[in-house]
């Protein structure tokens, strides 16, 4: 019983963090990553969204780091500084591992802004640089109505300042999305150390019957572990007991080996043809705000 | 006989690993490093505090009791360890928490008070300071509702059905979170009372909003 009551703060605070979820889904939406810059109030010309994602894309060749800008209207009820952590956690800004993302956040109605900086660039861009560049570079400009002007001058001062710091070089083929494939690719590789492994080992020792099943349990087991769904465990569970029959047969009659496994390594070779995207960098709340 | 027991020994090993054994190591693991975060954005915060006292104390010596308050509080915090073992103590989490929060409550009056001096608002070095302490409660806050979400994923992974039975046989007990609880007694009970009458009324300037 006292444990019983013990629990209840765990269970209120879980339902609550549960509720909280769901509220913040029904929050302002995140605008999908089309493009470095993303005006979704109309105030940058055409010509100037151009200009900016020019500069951005040529520092990004260059340098490396990922620099990205969005004007909204409003992230009310949340305040900027949540909003912008969504926005980069949601697009990923930076490469996966150097985490050289930042984010220049307006919020026009609001009057306020942000700008948010990944893990890799928080040396450079630290805390009060950022806020000097804010209220120092950007908000004079904001306040007189030059938005672009403002945008224009507060880049110019995080490329000079991020241009100071050493990053690994630029690779040709970076970028992709992050692995979306990941469970995929266990799987297969979980399949491959059952099937030659395992089965080999349980081949040996039960025969080929019974080790088969033995794999096509074990494969559903994990199948049902990573896939969570019943239905795709059976069905893996089926397909592994076929397999490692066939592969018992052919074992029997050439030995071992022939059977290459190639492929499976398609990941992150999207590349980025046409359209834009993050690089899997990490965020962890960096960064300084400004109003005007 | 003994590749028999080997045999055995993969199937099993192999079973366990879909009755949520692993998750608990990698929910573990990840409630660790995100606890981590959590101390290393509270340390930092703490030493930005010396640095702090002594900008303002260069303009405004005079406002003693607010100053003596933000270096005792910081005092505080040297009595606790913060050490990953401290996730699994309730008791312990909750003093980390209110003496932080006292920390908190009492770098929130030093900012206030801070409102009086144009000086003082004016000097490069306190700017930045307080840049600096603004981007760290922000990194607090996120650090924050990163742990509570690893919390609650590993307390849901040893709570739901296969699991829980894997749970009670190997002791992983669910852990306790920064509660619902804990959050009113930081925002409703502040632990000292305002001694600036300027400080009624105005909020948290830094990293509340």
């Amino acid at each position: 019983m006292a444990s019983l009551l013990g629990r209840w703060p765990v269970w209120l605070s879980s339902l609550l963090l549960l509720l909280a979820t769901g509220l913040a889904v029904a929050e302002l939406p995140i605008p999908p990553l089309t493009a470095r810059v993303s005006d979704l109030t109309g105030t940058l010309s055409s010509e100037e969204k151009a200009t900016l994602e020019a500069r951005l894309e040529a520092f990004e060749r260059e340098k490396g780091a990922q620099i990205g800008v969005l004007i909204v209207a409003t992230v009310k009820p949340e305040t900027i500084e949540h909003y912008a952590l969504r926005v980069v956690e949601t697009w990923q800004l930076g490469r996966q591992g150097v985490d050289d993302g930042a984010l220049l956040l307006v919020a026009k109605d609001d009057r306020r802004m942000r700008i948010e900086v990944g893990y890799g660039l928080e040396g450079a861009l630290n805390d009060a640089t950022t806020k000097r560049i804010i209220s120092e570079t950007i908000i004079p400009r904001f306040k007189q109505g030059d938005f672009y002007g403002g945008l224009d001058a507060g880049i110019e001062a995080m490329f000079t300042v991020v241009a100071g710091e050493p990053l690994p070089a630029p690779d040709a083929q970076a970028g992709g999305g992050p692995a979306a494939d990941d469970s995929f690719e266990n799987l297969l590789f979980a399949g491959f150390v059952l099937i030659f492994v395992v089965g080999g080992l349980l081949r040996a020792v039960f025969g080929r019957f019974l080790a088969a099943g033995m794999v096509a349990l074990a494969a559903s087991v994990i199948a049902s572990f990573l896939l969570s769904s019943l239905l795709a465990a059976a069905i893996v569970g089926v397909v592994a007991f076929f397999v490692s029959l066939v592969v018992g047969i052919a074992g029997v009659r050439g030995g071992s080996g022939g059977v290459s496994w190639g492929g499976g390594s398609g990941r992150r070779g999207g590349g980025r043809s046409g359209g834009f995207s993050g690089g899997g960098g990490g965020f962890g709340g960096g960064g300084a705000s400004g109003g005007w | 006989m003994r590749i028999r027991f080997l045999a055995v020994v993969i199937l099993l090993a192999s079973l366990l690993s879909g009755c949520g054994y692993n998750t608990f190591q990698t929910g573990d693991e990840a409630v660790k490093s995100a606890w981590s975060e959590v101390i290393n954005q509270y340390q930092r915060r703490a030493d930005l505090v010396p640095n702090l006292v002594s900008t303002v104390q260069g303009y405004a010596s005079h406002e003693k009791e607010v100053l003596t308050q933000v270096t005792q509080a910081r005092a505080q915090l040297g009595g606790i360890q913060a050490t990953p073992e401290l996730v699994n103590d309730p008791a312990a989490l909750a003093r980390f928490q209110q003496a932080q929060a006292g920390l908190s409550s009492a770098l929130s009056r030093l900012l206030v008070v801070a409102e009086n001096y144009p000086q003082l608002k004016a000097d490069g070095a306190f700017r930045d300071l307080q840049a600096q302490l603004e981007g760290t409660e922000n990194r607090i806050t996120v650090a924050r509702n990163r742990y509570i979400k690893a919390v609650e994923t590993y307390n849901v992974s040893v709570r739901t059905f296969p699991n829980n039975l894997t749970a009670m046989i190997f002791g992983y007990a669910v852990k306790p979170n920064f509660t619902v609880d804990n959050e009113k007694a930081i925002s409703t009970a502040p632990k000292v009372d305002f001694s600036a009458p300027a400080a009624a009324g105005k909020s948290l300037p830094a990293g509340a909003n």
